[in-house]
């Protein structure tokens, strides 16, 4: 049951194109969030009120849902701006490119939640010190806020990334080579479906192993200098 | 935007509105179902019962949904013996197919929640049970499952919306549940903010009714947790 048929070098390519994937919308994801955390704190109004619609909304619709949509629908808009601005070609949208932006905008408003949770748990007291000193509020985020709200933040990130790693799966649906895809395809010639995706559903608990075990380290050295109770 | 699309397409977004309730509430029925006693023997079973079930919710929720229901819609019929045998008749619809995946995926889910919940019930409680003579088949029936229901009502009204989040992926396989439906329509019409903006609504009105629905539920269920000020205002003649 376990030959693949010599498509084992197909599924590892599949498999870089998922890590690809998720490193990139994790960034996009990181971004937004401590942007939105930022706006959610903010003395803005306008600024807490985008950010709160920004979360409402991604927590109420599913997934798949917000990339069909980003995918037909930005497919649409993108070849009725053209002729505006005078390019006439039909454009098409690269599949990675609307995979990455949309999990990267699902998970930012996850990571807003949590960078916001984090920031809230850096004591008062430090900022003030730091204000009192003459920093400017940028360096007081910089030198103050970020350091100590990485620990905070860490457990909520971990959970983010290993949701976000299983939710890149879904971009094989719009057409996107990842590991998924490559499985179905190889699945396909070889009449063999349970082994090419049980094969898959291995190296995404290999990812996810393997991410816990770095969370786990990380969370150990951004815990130095706390006391454990 | 054209809505006209959308008004006299309508019926096929409520056959998708049916299957999408329909799909979510069983498994969601049958994942809690089968996560409650595998919940309790994952807390007090011997290792040697702990062991597979750690392993099936180590799976479970460690691989996507999407591939969990490829392995049950696609990879199930690899197998002859099964292919010959009655259950095909079970794995052959892809109905089946998705609800099978969705309720293994939501007791992995929630064993894990509930685990979590039976795990911190507060040792003051058991002792309690157990110098009231309570045998631990009463004790678990009476003390530990309430307390740990209503410990975990938070974390499992999160699992509620991601089954309905994630029930969307039924329509990758044929199902027309809303999802399926709003790509029927982008398909025939090549519209697609109509298409997929009138789903997303759709999913945006279940989750805040189920938020609703789960408030009440917490209102409910932490009647004795309320601060005695707001009781008296409750019952004070208007």
């Amino acid at each position: 049951m376990f030959s693949l048929h010599g498509y084992g070098p197909s599924i590892f390519e599949g498999t870089i194109l998922t890590l690809e994937v998720s490193l990139a919308s994790l960034f996009i994801a990181m971004l937004l969030g401590i942007s939105g955390a930022l706006a959610k704190l903010s003395r803005a109004r306008s600024l807490r009120l985008v950010s709160q619609i920004y979360t409402t909304i991604i927590r109420g619709i599913p997934d798949l849902v917000l990339m069909l949509l980003i995918f037909f629908g930005g497919q649409v808009f993108i070849n009725q701006l053209g002729p505006m601005l005078g390019y006439d070609d039909y454009i098409d949208i690269n599949p990675f490119i609307a995979g990455v932006s949309t999990i990267g905008f699902i998970f930012g408003a996850y990571m807003t939640e949590t960078f916001r949770g984090a920031i809230l748990a850096v004591s008062k007291g430090q900022l003030e010190a730091g204000t009192a000193y003459g920093m400017s509020s940028f360096m007081v985020f910089r030198r103050i806020t970020l350091p100590q709200m990485v620990r905070h933040a860490l457990p909520g990130f971990g959970n983010n990334w290993l949701v976000l790693v299983k939710t890149t799966a879904l971009v094989s649906i719009i057409g996107l080579d990842d590991m998924v895809r490559k499985a179905g395809l190889a699945a396909g010639a070889t009449r063999k479906p349970f082994t090419f995706y049980l094969v898959v559903a291995i190296n995404y608990l290999l990812i996810t192993t393997l991410s816990i075990y770095i969370l786990k380290q990380l969370e150990r050295r951004y815990s130095v200098g706390v006391r454990e109770f | 935007m054209d809505l006209s699309i959308i008004i006299e397409n309508l019926p096929i977004y409520l056959t998708g509105l049916k299957n999408t309730i329909i799909l979510v509430s069983i498994s969601l029925a049958l994942g809690l179902l089968l996560a409650v006693p595998l919940a309790i023997l994952r807390n007090y079973g011997s290792p040697l019962v702990q062991l597979p079930i750690r392993a099936f919710v180590y799976f479970f929720r460690g691989t996507p949904l999407l591939v969990q229901m490829f392995l049950v819609y696609y990879g199930f019929g690899q197998f002859d013996l099964l292919k010959e045998s009655l259950l095909w008749s079970f794995f052959r619809e892809a109905y089946l197919c998705a609800l099978f995946a969705f309720t293994l995926n939501t007791a992995a889910y929630t064993t894990e929640i509930l685990r979590g919940a039976i795990k911190a019930t507060p040792h003051g409680e058991i002792e309690a049970a157990m110098a009231a003579g309570m045998s631990r088949y009463l004790m678990v029936r009476r003390i530990i499952l309430p307390s740990a229901f209503r410990r975990a009502l938070p974390a499992y009204s999160n699992e509620i919306i991601f089954m309905l989040h994630g029930s969307s992926l039924a329509s990758v396989i044929t199902i027309v549940d809303i999802t399926g439906a709003a790509r029927i329509i982008n398909a025939r019409f090549y519209s697609p903010y109509e298409a997929f903006l009138t789903a997303a609504v759709f999913y945006m009105a279940i989750t805040f009714f189920i938020v609703f629905l789960v408030k009440k539920l917490e209102v409910r269920w932490f009647a004795h947790l309320q601060p005695q000020s707001s009781k008296a205002a409750i019952e004070a003649p208007p």
